[in-house]
């Protein structure tokens, strides 16, 4: 009892010290993503390539006066970003990250706790969340937020089906509702997961799945409740310093839980593409090799002055990294973490191209889309699923 | 641990239940009835019964109240004016709902009298492959025509709605 209750609070405290860093990281890397998209360096000042950026942003919202409007519902207004927050940071304690492992002696999964309903309490704590931004715009007291919140209930109610009902499918195709046993059922190769296995390939509900989760997570092409030309922020424009801060938190969460919940239902989740025995194990040291090599060609490149020191650094991170990579007491549980963290990267990668490159939507064509499109689609997809997989047994 | 946690979330779920009705705004009295489902789901929880749980938080706190709250939010309803109570109100409401309270416990003793009929984790119907089996089995006949009941709702609901617009 009492050393599940040590690894656990170590697994806890680890889990939200990786996530927090990863929030703040992500928002570098989507401005970064988004600069080269458009031709421009991006965050280029502070540190090398911008790299303390973050660190300058989380002291900024900090030390920034908390203001609290007059005119506002005070208990809601509080209670809004405190909701939005829990319930984005809530759902990672299903997500499995990798195998039971065993680490010092100690056997543990690399999961927080591995519920049998892992999905649907997923889908609850998701479902909970949207009251933070309807909160948030209702009790701001202001037409601009009200109109924010509005558009988001509406936007996640109607989206909210045909996300559910994507999910249902390779649910059914695994037969299992635990999200560790689902990464199992995949195991073996690309061939298994579940975007191309079974009787029916679930290729559809995972492209229904990704849009669905575009609109659930408030992003571009889908990010109406806080279009900035028409209703100045949306739901948060009368947050300001740390509050405004978790909403801005809260929806980087919402992103990575999604992209987690995408790698583990379709795309296999920790297992790698290929089996071990065939080399699959090595990939990740060539990666990291390659990387280092380019770092630090660059690095040495005399025409780049500034990137002297910092650009070497990086390539002999990189060489360690390969080389944990290829010891096999770290190999067991780093390989994957790797291969999960590719995936969910990929994922995210997606989201910010998709920033860099769509228009936002109208309202109108947002709420027709979804009822006379993705629902129809997803329920199609689920009824073939369905039979199929009863046909098949 | 068990008992102590029913204890907090049944205090919960009947001070938020008290205060869905003493509220005079809507949108208060919306946030407590979240309150209410949320722990009654806990409730749920404990006894072991966790799809219905997790489903009372989708359904209930997830989809349902949050259509509540956006058609308060839509109409932009303001907080109800307290207007003086009815004679009858002022003297037969406290007397009657001690009755009513009263007539429910009774039942409640008369119908399970043994204290050890539900107990903590002891419901072992609670997960998904014994619920979707209940329903696709031995109550089939329900389920299908609650859900016709439903789909009745749904096409009367636009009936009304298209007069109206006409």
């Amino acid at each position: 009892m009492d050393s599940f209750l040590v690894i656990s609070l170590v697994k806890v405290a680890i889990v939200f010290a990786v996530l927090l860093t990863t929030l703040a990281y992500l928002q570098w890397v989507e401005r970064k993503v988004l600069a080269h998209i458009q031709v421009r360096p991006g965050p280029y000042r502070v540190g090398p390539h911008g790299l303390l950026q973050p660190v300058a942003d989380v002291i900024k919202l900090l030390t920034k006066e908390d203001l609290t409007p007059p005119f506002v519902n005070q208990p809601l207004y509080l209670l809004a970003p405190f909701l939005a927050m829990t319930m984005a940071l809530l759902s990672i304690c299903v997500i499995p990250f990798g195998p039971v492992i065993t680490v010092g002696g100690v056997r543990t999964a690399m999961q927080l706790t591995d519920l049998n309903i892992g999905v649907l309490f997923v889908l609850a704590v998701t479902s909970m969340g949207v009251y933070g931004v309807v909160f948030a715009g209702w009790a701001s007291n202001n037409k601009y937020a009200l109109l924010g919140g509005l558009r988001s209930s509406a936007q996640m109610i109607s989206y909210e089906l045909p996300l559910s009902l994507a999910i249902a499918s390779p649910l059914l195709v695994s037969n299992t509702l635990s999200l560790s046993e689902l990464v199992g059922k995949q195991a073996g190769g690309i061939w298994n997961w579940n975007v191309f296995h079974g009787p029916f390939p679930q290729v559809f509900a995972f492209v229904i799945f990704l849009i669905a989760a575009f609109a659930e997570t408030n992003r571009v092409p889908f990010d109406l409740p806080e279009a900035e030309n028409e209703l100045v922020a949306g739901f948060h424009v009368e947050y300001s310093s740390m509050k405004f801060a978790s909403f801005f938190m809260s929806e980087y969460a919402n992103m990575i839980t999604v992209s987690c919940m995408a790698t583990l239902l379709f795309l296999g989740g920790w297992v790698a593409p290929w089996p071990a025995e065939y080399g699959s194990r090595f990939v990740p040291a060539a990666i990291f090799v390659a990387a280092g090599l380019v770092a630090l060609y660059h690095g040495l490149n005399p025409r780049r002055r500034r990137d002297k020191y910092s650009l070497p650094v990086v390539a002999a991170v990189f060489f360690v990294m390969a080389g944990a990579f290829l010891l096999p007491m770290t190999q067991e549980w780093l390989l994957p973490l790797f291969w999960f963290a590719a995936k969910t990267g990929g994922i995210l990668f997606l989201f910010m191209w998709v920033r860099g490159t769509l228009p936002r939507f109208r309202y109108d064509q947002l709420m027709g889309f979804t009822w006379k499109w993705l629902f129809p689609a997803a329920m199609l997809n689920l009824l073939v699923t369905g039979f199929l997989v009863a046909w098949w047994s | 641990m068990d008992v102590i946690l029913f204890l907090v979330f049944a205090v919960v779920a009947v001070v938020c239940a008290i205060n869905v009705v003493v509220q005079t705004h809507p949108i208060s009295s919306a946030v407590s009835l979240i309150g209410v489902m949320g722990s009654l789901a806990v409730l749920y929880l404990l006894l072991g019964a966790e799809f219905i749980a997790a489903a009372q938080v989708i359904v209930y706190a997830g989809a349902i109240m949050v259509l509540f709250v956006f058609v308060i939010m839509l109409l932009n309803a303001g907080a109800e004016a307290k207007e003086g109570r009815s004679l009858m109100v002022r003297f037969l409401g406290l007397p009657a709902l001690v009755m009513l309270l009263g007539l429910l416990a009774y039942f409640v003793q008369r119908l399970f009298p043994r204290g050890d009929s539900v107990h903590f984790g002891g419901f072992t119907g609670g997960s998904p492959r014994d619920i979707g089996m209940a329903l696709f089995t031995t109550y089939l006949l329900p389920f299908e025509a609650t859900s016709i009941l439903i789909l009745i709702a749904i096409v009367g609901a636009i009936v009304l709605a298209r007069k109206e617009m006409d």
